[in-house]
This record gives C-alpha cells, sequence and structure tokens, in this order.
C-alpha cells in the first residue's frame, strides 16, 4: 500500500493516454458485462433444469408435433412416475415486440410436474374450472401490469382459431411465482383442451412430454425406452434431459455461447493489445526514472511489481467502471425485457469472472514493460539519460 | 575522521566493448576514511564515474574487492546489495533525477518506502531532510516548479533522509550557474563537517574541487593523489 501513491502518480503520468486506455478497457468491460447478462439468460432455462425430468420431443426437429396419444403409453413406460405435455403457441400481446413464452397444458398434471411453481390453491382452482382461462408468472404480470380477473387478448401467430380469427382472449385466473431464485416466471399458461379444440388445424397434437422418473430409475434407460416404442412410427420420439432440451431449445437462436465468446475474445485481444502499448510506452519514457529508483534500492522484484501493479490499475479502474455502469444497465433490460427475455442478471460468478479478467489483462499487458524494466541495467540507463 | 569508511583493494574494471576488451580501472587501492571529502578529477573516460558506481554497488569489479562500512559490496547478491544501498548510500547526481510526477516532499521519501516506518515518521523525516537543505518551504512543489538549484537541493535531501554513511556526488553542479553550484557545495561542506557524512564526488570543475579535504585525480584507471586547491 505504501507504494500505491507512487503507482497512482505514474499511472497518470499522461492524462489523456491514460484516460484513452481506461476509456476503452471501460467499454470492453461494458460489453463483457451485458453480454455476460444476456448469455446468462439464455443458459438459465439450463441451470435450472432438473434432473429428474425428461423431455420427449419429435427426433427430426421440435417443430414437429407428436400425438397427443402417446401421452398413455409414455406414463406406461417402466421408470416413468408422471407425464404432461406442453406446446408451442407464440402470440403477442397488443404490439408485436410484446413476445413471451405460452403455451397449452394440461392444468392438473402440469403443475405436479412442476413443484417449484406455487400459486394459491384458490386461483389453480379457479384457473382449472374455467376453460378460457390462463395463469401467468409473477414477472410477466409485472411487465404488463396483470391482475387476477383481467380479461387479456393475445393475438396468435401460428394457430388461427376455426372462426378465422388470430385473437384468443383469456381470463386471468391466476399469478404463480417460483421457488427458484434464477427460474423464469415470464411465462403464460393456458388449458390445452381449450386450444385444441378451437384452433383450424394441428388437432390431436401436443408440442413435447415432460416426464419425471421414479426415484432409483436410471433417466438414460427410461429415455432409451421411450424411444424405442416409437422407432419406426411417422413421429419417432427424441428423449432427453431437461438441461439438453433446454440447451438445444436456446441453439436454434444460434450458439449464444460461442457468439459471446467470439466478440469478448476479439475486444480483449484488442484491449491487451491497446493497454501493453501504453505500458510499454510509459516505460520506455521514464527508464531513467527506474534507474533512479534502482539506485535509490528498489529491488527488482519491486520495479516489477511497481509496474505490473500500474497496469493491473489501469485495468481496474475503467474495468470496475465499465462492470458497474454494465450492473446498472442490465437492471434496466432486465426489467424492459423481462418478459421476452427473462433472466437477464449480472450473476455474482460474472463480476469475480470479470475482476479475474481484469487482474490476468492487467498483468498480462504490463509483463513485458515490466520484465524490461526489472532487468533494465542501473548504469546503462543512467547514462543514456 | 575516525578510521576507514571504504576500502577498494586491487580493483581492476574492464568493459567490453564490441571485440574490444577495455580496461577502465587497473589494479586500484583506496581508502577513503570516515568522514572525508574527496573530490575526484579527471579527463572524460578516465574512470571517475566508474569508480563511483563500484563504491555505491552499482557495479562490480572484475577483480579486487570494495568494502564499504566492514561490507565486502563486491560479493553481495543484487537483492542484498539494493537493500544495503537503501540505508547506506546517498546518490547526487548532476541532473538531479528526481521524479516529476512527485513532490519535493514524497520525492525526498522515496528512500523511506523501502523501511518499515509509517506513514507520518517518513513525512516527518522528509521534512527534516528538506529542512537540512533549506527547502522547508518548496514541500508541496513539484520539481517543474522548482529551479536547477532548488532540484539539486531536494536531490540532496533525498540522498541523506535514511542517514547514510557515505555520499556519492556524480558532477552535482555540472548543471548549474557558478553562484548556484556555490551553494549547493557549500551545502556539501555542511553536510560534511556537521553531520559527519563521508563524500565522494566527482567533478571537472576545479572550483568545485577547492570545497573537498583532498583532491584525486584519476587517468587512465590510477588515481593519483594532489592537494586540494
Amino acid at each position: 500500500m505504501k507504494y500505491f501513491r507512487l503507482i497512482w502518480k505514474n499511472a497518470w503520468r499522461k492524462k489523456i493516454r491514460t484516460s484513452l486506455t481506461i476509456l476503452s478497457v471501460f467499454v470492453a468491460f461494458l460489453l463483457y458485462s451485458l453480454l455476460s447478462a444476456i448469455g446468462y439468460a439464455f443458459k438459465g432455462g439450463i441451470d435450472v433444469a432438473d434432473a429428474e425430468r425428461l423431455i420427449v420431443i419429435d427426433k427430426i426437429t421440435l417443430i414437429n408435433p407428436l400425438p397427443v396419444s402417446y401421452q398413455n403409453r409414455i406414463a406406461a413406460t417402466d421408470g416413468v412416475a408422471s407425464v404432461t405435455h406442453a406446446s408451442w403457441f407464440g402470440g403477442y400481446y397488443q404490439e408485436p415486440q410484446n413476445q413471451f413464452g405460452q403455451f397449452p397444458v394440461d392444468p392438473e398434471s402440469y403443475f405436479a410436474m412442476y413443484p417449484e411453481f406455487n400459486m394459491p390453491e384458490e386461483q389453480l382452482d379457479a384457473w382449472k374450472r374455467n376453460r378460457t382461462g390462463m395463469v401467468v408468472g409473477q414477472e410477466l404480470a409485472d411487465a404488463y401490469g396483470w391482475k387476477v380477473g383481467d380479461r387479456v387478448p393475445i393475438q396468435a401467430t401460428i394457430w388461427t382459431r376455426k372462426d378465422g380469427s388470430r385473437t384468443w382472449e383469456f381470463d386471468l385466473e391466476g399469478i404463480f411465482s417460483t421457488d427458484d431464485p434464477r427460474g423464469s416466471t415470464a411465462l403464460m399458461l393456458f388449458h390445452y383442451d381449450y386450444f385444441d379444440e378451437a384452433r383450424a388445424f394441428g388437432q390431436g397434437t401436443v408440442g413435447w412430454y415432460i416426464l419425471r422418473v421414479t426415484g432409483g430409475a436410471d433417466p438414460v434407460q427410461v429415455a432409451k425406452a421411450i424411444d424405442s416404442q416409437f422407432a419406426n412410427s411417422p413421429s419417432e420420439t427424441k428423449t432427453s434431459t431437461e438441461a439438453a432440451f433446454a440447451k438445444s431449445f436456446m441453439e436454434q437462436f444460434g450458439n449464444i455461447a460461442m457468439i459471446v465468446t467470439l466478440i469478448l475474445g476479439a475486444v480483449f485481444f484488442t484491449l491487451l493489445l491497446v493497454s501493453g502499448n501504453t505500458m510499454s510506452q510509459s516505460v520506455r519514457e521514464r527508464i531513467s526514472e527506474l534507474a533512479v529508483l534502482k539506485t535509490l534500492g528498489f529491488g527488482d522484484r519491486s520495479v516489477l511489481g511497481i509496474v505490473l501493479s500500474e497496469s493491473i490499475l489501469i485495468m481496474l479502474i475503467g474495468g470496475l467502471l465499465g462492470l458497474g455502469l454494465g450492473w446498472i444497465i442490465v437492471q434496466g433490460i432486465a426489467r424492459q425485457f423481462a418478459a421476452f427475455l427473462p433472466g437477464v442478471f449480472l450473476s455474482p460468478a460474472a463480476i469475480v469472472i470479470g475482476i479475474t479478467l481484469m487482474v490476468g489483462a492487467g498483468i498480462l499487458a504490463g509483463m513485458f514493460p515490466a520484465v524490461k524494466a526489472m532487468r533494465l541495467s542501473i548504469i546503462d540507463a543512467l547514462a543514456r539519460a | 575522521m575516525t578510521g576507514v569508511l571504504a576500502k577498494l583493494e586491487g580493483v581492476s574494471r574492464t568493459y567490453q566493448k564490441g571485440k574490444e576488451k577495455v580496461e577502465v580501472l587497473h589494479n586500484l587501492d583506496l581508502e577513503i576514511p570516515d568522514g572525508d571529502f574527496i573530490a575526484v578529477m579527471g579527463p572524460s573516460g578516465s574512470g571517475k564515474t566508474t569508480l563511483l558506481n563500484l563504491l555505491g554497488g552499482l557495479d562490480r569489479p572484475t577483480s579486487g574487492t570494495v568494502t564499504v562500512g566492514g561490507a565486502e559490496i563486491s560479493s553481495m547478491s543484487n537483492n542484498k546489495l539494493s537493500r544495503w544501498r537503501s540505508t547506506n548510500i546517498g546518490f547526487i547526481f548532476q541532473f538531479y533525477n528526481l521524479l516529476p510526477v512527485l513532490t519535493a516532499q514524497r520525492n525526498v521519501e522515496l528512500p523511506l518506502l523501502l523501511t518499515n516506518f509509517g506513514a507520518k515518521e517518513r513525512a516527518k523525516r522528509a521534512a527534516i531532510a528538506l529542512d537540512i537543505v533549506g527547502l522547508s518551504d518548496r514541500a508541496r512543489h513539484y520539481p517543474r516548479e522548482l529551479s536547477g538549484g532548488q532540484e539539486q537541493r531536494v536531490a540532496i535531501a533525498r540522498a541523506i533522509v535514511s542517514d547514510p554513511k557515505l555520499l556519492l556526488c556524480d558532477e552535482p553542479t555540472g548543471d548549474l550557474d557558478r553562484e548556484t553550484a556555490d551553494e549547493i557545495l557549500r551545502l556539501l561542506q555542511v553536510l560534511n563537517r556537521e553531520h559527519g557524512k563521508t563524500i565522494v564526488m566527482v567533478t571537472h570543475d576545479a572550483q568545485a574541487a577547492a570545497f573537498a579535504n583532498r583532491m584525486l585525480h584519476c587517468d587512465k584507471g590510477t588515481l593519483e593523489a594532489r592537494e586540494a586547491a
């Protein structure tokens, strides 16, 4: 700490150059925080997946529906404790940009499958009684200001009604929350029976099945048993864990993790060049001063530490400012896009990784000039002064 | 004077310049009594600065031994030598070599960063050193706000702040006008006479050398004693 003033003063020796370097670090870490938060949202479904839940989809693509008749056959498979199903509705509320997950489900079995969802008993009962009823998660209710008793029109983009209309109206019967702090509740559920009866096409099919294996059953064996049942049928199945399903679902949007990694890789590589150049210039300009420090008795390691600390300090100033602003922006995005992209969150792990990156980048950028300063010959440097 | 502070025995220093070996100092023997003020004169390239560097542990002899304050510094490791330098030697350069980003006070405090003194003690000792060189009122000034003479006074304060026995001065007045140079030399005399500092000063200037107790002439790697003017 006693060297801090010296390090601080040296870092600000050329104010404009240091400010520009800090600005580039700031932008890099702002981008890092935003991309991490968005990546986190895309990964959220994978992380909260239940290991005992399996998802059954069409072998070729999730878009192909499966016959509703499969439910009983799946339920009869050894190792299956319970089954439910869901389908993709793909509508929006009022404006096309107000998209969120809407799923026609079987109320009874669906809520039994997801015990992490909590809803007052009387609301669940009311929903079960009302065929045109729907329930929504707390995040969605908050995002659109809905309350129980509201009548909510949803515009379909796929499922037109038999009467040719694309407007589906629902009564909001309940609002549920989740026990899992990372789980999203930005979704809307309504009666499959009502949906199947009213839609213009696709009757008798569902999007996918969700099943829970019995305690002690091997999920891999259960998955194999289900898929072999439907082998060579018109709708062959692919059964996987919830995590694998969530991952393949997200990959429909592209490999988000890979995109994030590539962008950040390019940004950090450029950052290393910029800050490495700053540190090299800074050390080159004060060779004689470093020689004086060594003359006064500062050892090789002290000089190495001073230069490296300067590099790390510049990274930390820019990085923490970037991360801080990123955190504020992420709060805004999370509120704004709660319904469309739930789970946007700058996680503590991302913050720790970010700070580690700052220190690591500081060491990398400062290492070459620091070693040069450490190896400096006092006599040669003073003779050149 | 009470005994010998520094001693060079059979010291030679050879540098490799391209394919050629250049012997700057040749089999040199020298004793520097404690409390002495020596001026070393001689033409450029005669080995004056090399002698200073060897005494300060900035360079090592090719052969022979250098002993300062009872410690044989020519065989010390680099790290040990750095630590030893911080408490035993004060350096004063021709171009002051202050750190431009630090105030006079902070420049003087620099050698104390290597000690275990707390911030208050460092500040107190730096203030005393600045008082000795007559610059208490410039403590908060940056080097760019000081004249050449004032900068050299700050450099002297930095050299004495850790209370070393030996001050090594390389052309300390080479960048100053006559009047300011004489002020600096008088200050060195005070440090020698009143504070007991042993001083070895390299200079080209005969008038500067006259402030010393004795003069050594360095030429072609050997030393010869001459009377101070």
